[in-house]
């Protein structure tokens, strides 16, 4: 195990930890919020000492960097990184239990959006930046961000492949062009265009500018912390339609928007897993808002209300404009199957993924048949490619993997006492990086109730779920520290 | 610059090693699925995978955009037709294609013009080639040539009871006798640049700098005995060793082919009319002994299996052959090779890539660009040759006032006709050819690249 070398990864992604909270500072130091200050001022120098120190004890590592390296890198670093990150949390005295300020920043770098806040307008301004960068940066990753920046072209050998593959979700990770910098630079322009077209259109609705780039970070990075006790609800229906269709649009893989740069357009209509997106969305906009016409006045709001708490869920944002917990049993379960399914692989969004159910589901077809024609011979098609056989299995194995997971934290959770929806919904919608649940953690609702050993529990959630469980699984494993 | 290698094969892999640590954006091509996911975790690349002649599949790797297509696939015919569709579909790319077939060599001038190759290469040939040329030379281990043939950077091996063995580095000129230059030392596999007082120990290889008619003297004044090469025997019956059989046999030297395929022997036989086949396994050390192995000047191994020709050598050796060289297809640049004392090793994919290489940084600096680049000690360190234009900061001053970088030497200066070991009051003008060599950490682009 080359642990210089992951010291020196770790310590260049605290670096630059410590230099995006730059701008949280200076928006406080403007709003003259003083605990704040001093809360970004001391975590900023604590994250820098112990980077700098990091990069020092890495400076001279050799440069063997296999996959498990690679692997162990992403969960580290991520733990790191969320451990440090709430620091201004926790200085700033805003949220007084160290606990509750590591499960808000996991939240928000995983992009969950699931808060232990019961009052967030009492928030500072500056924290409530700060919280709501962490998922546009959780959102792409972080780790993709110290490529697109890293120097030299020696720096970057394949081993960075690791890395990706560890950090972006998706079945079958690949680069857009040959050079990963350059990949990773794509990645990220593509990313802030986007986040910057939503800051205008808010913007344009009238948003006030903190309001508008806070609620355009939730919604790039599929997060959900809104900085309004009552999330979207109280903007306007246009600034409400805004945030469904930029929700949708980052469900979407990147690499679609790569194909429109490169105006490869029939790619996209071809793509498979988008087709299954959309077709998602609109079956269940259409079913939930049938299921719900008697609860609103008009058609146009049944609509809208139906289209957002469906983007919002299928994106594994967790925005919210009603409470979609007083919904009839057929729309809530309908929201609790997007909850499981999750947008595009490739995109910045959680859950399962659509193109991984698709594998499952064509896996499970071909078995079927092959049940009643024991010779049959088939390859697994997507996108009118053979899927790997390598790809398909690790697709099954992450099943089982999720479910596992997902049983083992309901139970323990239920220690609490909760009802069991609430135990269910409060698993799925964190380790799916959704972020509100139903009943005692609904929209209205918060974490802040649950024990420490359950919020431990729903932390370990998030992180498995941003990152596809298979890194925080090595980590566990007693293979990766010993030689056997 | 974008390039594109077709074929993930031995050269291939090599290639993308090579160009991708150099920089530049590579796709590559191959049917196989399971050696580009091994290179592509290992190198910073994208890979296809598919048949490399199809248009699909040339239009995913980037076709439009590339600037070079490498075709080095199994078959000379696909490469041939991987270039031409490449060359169809974007007219301005530069194309390399691996052709190796003996029946295509001959006409391979004519075939560049119709297939409008910009490149051809021949990794059997080459080597055939060199093998050539370092059997003219015996007392080297390898040989490199600089500025139209006049300049040569030759490898020897230091041994116990030479006179240069446990001697300082500045007085090996008042032995030699010339002006020489060691520019490079291979200790215990790591290369070092030399100073003037580093002293030689045995079992270090040295790179020696020296003008071409200087070789012979060299030899002689160092007390390396070189008998000249008459007898030649080559165990295996290869592409390489019908190209090296028809060189040898045209300047006049005896060759004797060991082949345990029937068929090609009687192929072999119909080739070469005035060669001497022998049918039978090489590894056979009573039909070596049978066919002489302890009269021959010098013994070729070239079987498709590199334990095989190692083996063959180290009985060689022990048979008291003064000149063995082995060809290593697939363990190059192998530290416990190295100590084996197989004497001279050859790579032909190592050739061949040099070749490549050697085309793709003149490609990418088409004005003060390298002239040849060639990878000497194991790959550890680069010899470039350069010309000095226009742009060249520091002529005409003398070396000692200017700085060069760390680990990097000018090992040759040649003036006109002129051609200089250069020392402390050497200078270089414009039109000047300069040979510099570097231990590698650092790419040079350009001659400027190398001051401080």
């Amino acid at each position: 195990m080359n642990y210089r070398m992951i010291c020196r990864f770790t310590g260049r992604i605290l670096l630059v930890e410590a230099v995006f909270m730059l701008p949280a500072l200076v928006i406080s130091l403007v709003a003259n919020e003083k605990k704040a200050v001093l809360g970004f001022v001391l975590s900023i120098a604590m994250i820098f000492i112990v980077s700098l120190s990091l990069i020092l004890v890495g400076r001279n590592s050799k440069r063997i960097f296999l996959a498990r390296e690679g692997l162990v890198c992403v969960a580290v670093s991520w733990i790191v990184m969320s451990l440090l990150g709430s620091f201004p949390f926790y200085f700033s005295g805003e949220i007084p239990e160290f606990i509750d300020a590591f499960f808000e920043t996991v939240s928000g770098f995983t992009t969950t959006g699931a808060s232990i806040l019961s009052d967030i307008e009492s928030m500072s301004d500056g924290l409530l930046y700060w919280r709501s960068f962490t998922h546009w940066l959780g959102g792409m990753g972080v780790l993709v961000f110290v490529l697109a920046i890293a120097n030299s072209s020696k720096d970057s050998d394949g081993y960075t492949m690791h890395l990706l593959r560890a950090e972006s979700p998706g079945p079958n990770v690949g680069k857009l062009v040959p050079k990963m910098k350059k990949t990773a630079e794509i990645l990220y322009l593509m990313y802030i265009l986007l986040t910057l077209l939503n800051i205008v259109f808010l913007l344009i609705g009238g948003m006030p500018p903190l309001d508008a780039v806070c609620t355009a970070f939730g919604t790039a990075g599929t997060g959900g912390f809104g900085i309004k006790n009552d999330s979207i609800a109280g903007y306007s229906p246009y600034i409400q339609n805004v945030c469904t269709i930029f929700m949708i649009l980052f469900g979407v893989n990147f690499s679609c928007y790569f194909f429109i740069i490169l105006k490869q357009f029939r790619n996209i209509f071809k793509d498979e897993e988008l087709r299954m997106y959309v077709g998602l969305i609109v079956a269940s906009v259409t079913l939930i808002s049938i299921n719900i016409a008697s609860y609103y006045d008009t058609i146009e709001e049944t609509i809208r209300h139906a289209a957002f708490q469906v983007a919002s869920i299928i994106t594994t944002t967790g925005y919210a404009t009603t409470d979609f917990d007083l919904w009839p049993s057929f729309s809530k379960t309908i929201l609790l199957c997007l909850m499981l399914i999750g947008a595009c692989a490739g995109s910045t969004a959680g859950g399962f993924k659509c193109g991984r159910a698709l594998l499952i589901i064509k896996n499970m077809k071909r078995r079927v048949k092959k049940t009643l024609h024991p010779n049959k011979v088939q390859v697994v098609r997507m996108n009118n490619q053979a899927v790997d056989e390598n790809v398909l299995s690790t697709a099954n194995a992450y099943l089982a993997a999720y479910v596992i997971i997902m049983v083992v934290s309901v139970l323990i959770v239920s220690l609490d006492g909760f009802s069991m929806t609430t135990n269910i919904t409060s698993v799925v919608a964190t380790f799916n990086n959704i972020g509100p649940g139903l009943e005692a953690v609904g929209p209205v609702c918060n974490y802040g109730d649950f024990s420490i050993l359950s919020k431990l529990v729903l932390i370990v959630d998030m992180l498995a779920g941003r990152l596809e469980i298979f890194p925080i699984l090595i980590l566990l494993s007693s293979h990766t520290w010993k030689y056997k | 610059m974008k390039i594109i290698i077709a074929g993930d094969g031995k050269i291939g892999a090599t290639l993308t090693r090579q160009l991708s640590q150099e920089g530049y954006d590579i796709t590559l091509i191959d049917s196989n699925n399971k050696v580009l996911e091994a290179s592509e975790e290992r190198y910073d690349i994208m890979s296809v995978q598919g048949n490399c002649a199809s248009m699909d599949v040339l239009e995913q790797a980037g076709v439009r955009e590339a600037e070079l297509l490498i075709a080095v696939a199994g078959d000379d015919e696909v490469n041939l037709l991987c270039c031409m569709t490449a060359h169809g579909i974007n007219s301005k790319i530069h194309t390399i294609a691996r052709i190796r077939n003996p029946e295509y060599t001959k006409q391979i001038y004519e075939m560049r013009e119709i297939f409008a190759l910009s490149l051809s290469i021949n990794p059997e040939k080459q080597t055939a080639v060199e093998i050539d040329r370092l059997l003219k030379y015996p007392g080297f281990l390898k040989r490199d040539t600089f500025v139209k043939g006049r300049v040569e950077i030759v490898e020897l091996q230091v041994v116990e009871g030479m006179k240069i063995c446990d001697m300082a580095l500045s007085e090996i000129s008042n032995i030699a006798k010339c002006k020489i230059l060691v520019c490079a030392v291979l200790r215990n596999g790591k290369v070092v640049t030399p100073g003037g007082n580093f002293i030689l120990e045995a079992g270090d290889r040295i790179f020696v700098t020296a003008t071409a008619k200087n070789l012979t003297i060299l030899l002689k004044n160092l007390g390396i005995i070189t008998h000249k090469i008459k007898k030649v025997m080559i165990c295996g019956g290869g592409r390489v060793s019908f190209y090296l059989a028809e060189q040898l046999i045209n300047s006049g030297i005896t060759v004797k082919i060991i082949e345990n395929d029937y068929d090609r022997c009687i192929l072999l036989s119909k080739l070469l009319p005035d060669a001497n086949i022998i049918f039978g396994d090489a590894t056979n050390e009573f039909l070596l002994d049978s066919e002489g192995i302890s009269e021959c000047d010098a013994l070729v191994t070239t079987t498709g299996v590199d334990e095989m020709n190692m083996i063959i050598s180290l009985y060689g050796k022990s048979c008291g052959v003064l000149k063995v060289i082995t060809k290593l297809g697939r363990l190059e640049n192998n530290n416990i090779i190295n100590n084996l004392s197989l004497g001279s090793t050859i790579s032909p994919k190592q050739l061949c890539c040099n070749t490549i290489v050697r085309y793709v940084r003149a490609l990418k600096n088409q004005e003060g660009g390298a002239v040849s680049v060639h990878s000497i000690a194991d790959g550890q360190a680069e010899a470039i040759e350069f010309i000095v234009d226009d742009n060249t900061i520091n002529c005409d001053r003398p070396l000692r006032e200017i700085h060069v970088k760390k680990n990097i030497l000018i090992v040759c200066i040649t003036h006109g006709f002129k051609t200089e070991i250069p020392n402390g009051d050497s200078v270089f003008r414009k039109g000047d050819i300069v040979v510099v060599v570097t231990n590698g950490e650092k790419i040079i682009y350009q001659l400027n690249d190398i001051f401080e």
